[in-house]
C-alpha cells in the first residue's frame, strides 16, 4: 500500500529511490511464489522473470516481455508493477489467450501486444492505450472508463459491455452483443468503431456513446448487421454505412438521415479510425451511412401502475 | 373523488382540542395528506400510508392514524388485498410496485426454530465477566495451515475482511434511498467494525471515507464502476439477483436521477437508470469467473469478490458454481429480502424462504468439499438477534439486514419506497425530505441497534455454552424444530423439538 502511495507521489515529479525498486521486484517475487508455488524453473516463466526484472532495474521508459507460457495473473502483475513505476510503453510478445490484460490499469501507458490476447482486454481499464497487432476475443473494454483500445484484426463478443468512455478501434468484423448498455458521462463519450460487419444484439440497452460500423469489404449478400439491433436502446447515436433492413431494428430504435453535425461527428471519429489502419477517408465516407436513435428516452416509462 | 375504486386504508384524525395550529403535520407529511382548511387541519385520508411522521412529529399529540373502518365482505379465497389490487389496476394499468420486502402470510420457518441452552451437565458461561468472541473473517479460508519451525505461518491467506460482529447492511443504493440515509448507515457500519453496501448506484464523493468499510457492487447496468470506486471498497460484490425480485432488473425512473445521484451512478440526470435483468456478459458459470477474476484483477488481488444471488430453487448447486468460480463470498437473499421498488406479483410469489437456502446451500458445499472456499452471508428477513444467531448455527458466517438498518431511521415498513416521497427522508430524494433526516443522529440510532443485537448474541452464546460465534457456525444440533414437517426438518438438518 505504501508502495502505491510513493508512486503516484512520483508520477507528479518526485524521484524514486532505489529501495523502492527493489521493493517492487520483491512483491513480484513473493506474488509469484504464492500464486505458482511449484514453479519449475526450466519454465519461460523464469525466463520471463528474469528479463524482466533485469529490464526493470535499468529504470526504463519502456520494456518489453515475451508472455510465452506466462500464467495470465503473472503477465498481468509485471505488467501492472511495471506501470506502475512509471514505465510509459509495454511491448507484450508471444501473448497466446492471456486473459485481463490491462484490467483497471490507470495511467498513460501505452501497451503494445503480439500474438492473440484472452478475454475481458482492458476491462475496468482507466487510460492505457492498448494496441493489438491481432484479433482479439471477447470482453474487450467491458466497463471500461478512459483510454483506447486498436486491434489490428477482428474481436469476438460483448465488446465494451457498460463502457462509459475511451475508444475501441477494430479493424475488421465483431461478434455477438457489442456495445450493450454503453453509457456516455459529462464529457465521457465512448465510441466503438468497427470496420467490418458486426452480429445480433448490436448496441442492446444502448443509453449513450457513438457506435459506427463500417462493413468494409462486406460480400454484396452479406448483412452488415446481426437481428435485434438497439433492443431496449434508450440513449447515445448508431451509425452505419450502408443500409439496413427494417426487420433487424429492435423497437426502440428509428432511423433518420444525417445531418451536417452527424457528418462532422462521423468525419472527426473517422478520421482517426483511417489513420490507425491506413484507411482513404473519402472512400469510407462515400457511401451513405444510416443513423438510428432512441424512439424514447424513457422505453420503460409506461410499464407500472401507481 | 368522483367514481373511484379504491377506498382509504387509513384514516387521520386530528384533535382539533389538542391542535395549536402550528402546521408541524402539514409540512412534515411527504405525501401531500394534511392540510388547513378555514383553520383547521384536515386529511386527505386517501394519501395517507400511516408512516406516523405527523404523528410523531405533533408536539401537542393531536393526530391519531387509525385504519379505515370499512368493512368488506369476508372471503377467505379473494382476500382484500387482491381485489384491492384489481381495482388499482383498473384505474392505473400496468405492473403494480411495492417496496421492502415479501408481506404474505407465508409460514416464517425462523419462527419454528428454538435454540438449546445448557443446564447442569455442561456449564453456560457469563458474558458478562468471560469474554465472547463475535469477530467474523469474510474471505477465501485455505483448506490447512502450514507453519515453519519457529511456529509463524507459511500457508499464505487470501484477502479476509474483519466484522467485529456478524452483521452487514444489506446493499441499497443511492437513488433508492438519500444520501443522508446512506451516509448515516456508513458512519454506523465504520462504528460498529462491520460493512455497509453501495447496492449499484455507485459511490458518492462524500462517501470515499467510508469507503475501507464498504462493499461496492458490480450489477447488470454498471452503474458508476470504474477502478477508483472498485479499489476504495473493502469487498467488490456482483450482484446477480435480489430476493425481492430474483431474475429481473431495475428500473430507477429519470425522476429521482437527481444531479447528485446522476454524479454517482456517472449517467447524464434525468435518465432511466435501467439496470438489465441478467449481465449481459454473464450467461454461464464460466462468464461469472470470468468477471470475478476480471474485478480481482482490476483490484490487484487484494479483496475478496462477493457474488449475490436470490435463494431460487436450485440455490445450492449455483452456489457450488460459483464457489467454483472463484467467489469469495456468496450472499444468498431470501425470498422476504427488501427492496426500494419491485413488482408486486415477484415480490410475492418468486424464491425461496432463507433458512431452507442457507441449509440446502452449506450442506451442497460441505458435500462438495468447499465450504471453507467462502463465506456465505445469509439475507432476506434477519428481524432480531434470535435470526442472526438461527441463520448463523444453520451455515451462515454473517447475515445482511436492511429493513432491520432502516427502522432505527424511523422506518415504518409502509412499503411505498417506490414512490419517493417518504416523509422520513430515507427512501426519497426531495432535498425537503432528506434533509430532515441526520445522519450523525441516524449513525447513533442504528450502531445502537448492532449493539443491542451483538450484547443479545454474547447472551445466546453464553446460553449455549459457547465463547465465539465460530462455535455456532453450522451447529445444526443446537437448533430444535417446533412444527415443522419431516421434509422440511430433513433439509433443515434439525431434529424435532424433544429428540
Amino acid at each position: 500500500m505504501v508502495i502505491y502511495g510513493l508512486i503516484r507521489e512520483n508520477r507528479k515529479g518526485s524521484l524514486l529511490v532505489d529501495t523502492q525498486w527493489e521493493e517492487c521486484l520483491a512483491r513480484v517475487d513473493s506474488f509469484v511464489r504464492r500464486t505458482f508455488p511449484q514453479q519449475n524453473h526450466q519454465l519461460p516463466l523464469s525466463r520471463a522473470l528474469y528479463e524482466w526484472q533485469e529490464q526493470l532495474r535499468q529504470r526504463p521508459r519502456s520494456i518489453r516481455l515475451d508472455a510465452e507460457g506466462v500464467y495470465y495473473r503473472i503477465l498481468n502483475k509485471l505488467v501492472r508493477e511495471a506501470v506502475n513505476m512509471g514505465v510509459g510503453a509495454v511491448e507484450l510478445v508471444n501473448v497466446n489467450g492471456q486473459r485481463y490484460i490491462g484490467d483497471g490499469l490507470e495511467g498513460p501507458v501505452r501497451i503494445d501486444i503480439y500474438g492473440v490476447p484472452g478475454n475481458d482486454l482492458a476491462a475496468f481499464m482507466d487510460g492505457p492505450h492498448i494496441v493489438v497487432h491481432n484479433n482479439a476475443q471477447d470482453g474487450v473494454g467491458n466497463t471500461m472508463n478512459e483510454g483506447k483500445v486498436t486491434i489490428y484484426g477482428d474481436a469476438g463478443d460483448v465488446l465494451g459491455y457498460g463502457m462509459r468512455g475511451g475508444k475501441l478501434h477494430i479493424q475488421g468484423d465483431v461478434g455477438y452483443r457489442v456495445g450493450i448498455h454503453m453509457k456516455s458521462y459529462r464529457d465521457q463519450v465512448p465510441v466503438i468503431i468497427a470496420g467490418g460487419r458486426a452480429g445480433d444484439f448490436y448496441g442492446e440497452y444502448m443509453a449513450g456513446g457513438v457506435l459506427i460500423l463500417l462493413g468494409l469489404g462486406k460480400k454484396n449478400e452479406q448483412s452488415i448487421v446481426g437481428d435485434y439491433l438497439g433492443t431496449g436502446m434508450h440513449g447515445g447515436v448508431i451509425y452505419i454505412r450502408g443500409q439496413v433492413p427494417q426487420h433487424r431494428l429492435g423497437k426502440e430504435v428509428g432511423s433518420s438521415p444525417l445531418e451536417e453535425k452527424d457528418r462532422a461527428l462521423l468525419i472527426g471519429y473517422l478520421t482517426e479510425f483511417c489513420a490507425d489502419f491506413a484507411l482513404n477517408l473519402d472512400e469510407v465516407l462515400a457511401e451513405e451511412f444510416l443513423k438510428l436513435v432512441p424512439v424514447s428516452h424513457r422505453p420503460y416509462g409506461k410499464l407500472y401502475s401507481y | 373523488m368522483k367514481d373511484r375504486l379504491l377506498t382509504p386504508e387509513f384514516r387521520v384524525v386530528v384533535d382539533h382540542q389538542r391542535c395549536t395550529q402550528c402546521h408541524r403535520c402539514i409540512t412534515g407529511c411527504g405525501w401531500g395528506t394534511l392540510s388547513c382548511n378555514n383553520g383547521r387541519i384536515v386529511a386527505d385520508d386517501f394519501k395517507c400510508v400511516a408512516c406516523h411522521y405527523c404523528v410523531t412529529h405533533c408536539p401537542t399529540g393531536a393526530i391519531v392514524v387509525e385504519e379505515f373502518p370499512l368493512a368488506f365482505k369476508p372471503h377467505a379465497n379473494w382476500t382484500v388485498g387482491l381485489r384491492k389490487n384489481a381495482w388499482r389496476q383498473a384505474q392505473s394499468p400496468g405492473m403494480l410496485l411495492t417496496g421492502m420486502g415479501n408481506d404474505q402470510a407465508y409460514p416464517i420457518v425462523f419462527d419454528h426454530l428454538v435454540l438449546d441452552a445448557c443446564q447442569v451437565t455442561n456449564p453456560s458461561i457469563d458474558p458478562l465477566r468471560e469474554p465472547m468472541e463475535l469477530r467474523t473473517y469474510l474471505g477465501r479460508k485455505p483448506n490447512s495451515l502450514a507453519f515453519d519451525s519457529l511456529g509463524r505461518l507459511i500457508t499464505p491467506l487470501e484477502p479476509q475482511v474483519k466484522l467485529e460482529t456478524p452483521i452487514v447492511f444489506a446493499a441499497m443504493s443511492y437513488g433508492s434511498i438519500s444520501l443522508n440515509a446512506q451516509k448515516a448507515l456508513a458512519m454506523a457500519a465504520e462504528e460498529c467494525g462491520i460493512l455497509w453496501n453501495t447496492g449499484e448506484g455507485g459511490l458518492h464523493k462524500d462517501l470515499y471515507p467510508y469507503g475501507h468499510c464498504a462493499t461496492v457492487q458490480c450489477a447488470s447496468g454498471r452503474f458508476g464502476v470504474h477502478s477508483g470506486y472498485l479499489n476504495a471498497a473493502a469487498v467488490v460484490e456482483i450482484k446477480i439477483g435480489q430476493g425481492a425480485k430474483p431474475g429481473i432488473g431495475g428500473h430507477l425512473p429519470g425522476e429521482k436521477v437527481s444531479v447528485e445521484v446522476s454524479e454517482t451512478r456517472m449517467i447524464p440526470p434525468g435518465t432511466d437508470a435501467l439496470s438489465p435483468a441478467p449481465h449481459h456478459d454473464i450467461y454461464s458459470i464460466e462468464d461469472l469467473r470470468q468477471l470475478i477474476y476480471a474485478l480481482k484483477e482490476a483490484t490487484d488481488y487484494s479483496k475478496p469478490v462477493s457474488v449475490k444471488i436470490a435463494a431460487v430453487h436450485n440455490v445450492a448447486a449455483i452456489t457450488a458454481g460459483m464457489v467454483y468460480a472463484g467467489a469469495d463470498i456468496v450472499y444468498i437473499d431470501g425470498f422476504r429480502g427488501g427492496t426500494g421498488a419491485a413488482p408486486t406479483i415477484i415480490r410475492d410469489h418468486i424464491g425461496i424462504p432463507i433458512e431452507l437456502a442457507i441449509a440446502a446451500v452449506d450442506d451442497r458445499l460441505r458435500q462438495e468439499g468447499i465450504r471453507s472456499q467462502a463465506s456465505i452471508i445469509a439475507a432476506g428477513s434477519i428481524r432480531s438477534s434470535a435470526d442472526v444467531a438461527k441463520a448463523i448455527a444453520l451455515g451462515a458466517d454473517a447475515v445482511a439486514i436492511g429493513t432491520g438498518a432502516l427502522l432505527p431511521l424511523g422506518c415504518r415498513v409502509c412499503q411505498k419506497c417506490y414512490t419517493g416521497n417518504c416523509s422520513w427522508g430515507i427512501a426519497t430524494q426531495r432535498p425537503e425530505l432528506t434533509r430532515r433526516l441526520d445522519p450523525v443522529l441516524g449513525a447513533e440510532r442504528v450502531s445502537n441497534l448492532i449493539e443491542s443485537w451483538s450484547l443479545e448474541l454474547k447472551e445466546i452464546l453464553g446460553a449455549l455454552g459457547l465463547n465465539a460465534i465460530e462455535s455456532l457456525r453450522g451447529s445444526r444440533e443446537r437448533l430444535r424444530g417446533v412444527g415443522l414437517d419431516n421434509t422440511t426438518l430433513e433439509i433443515l438438518g434439525v431434529k424435532p423439538a424433544g429428540r
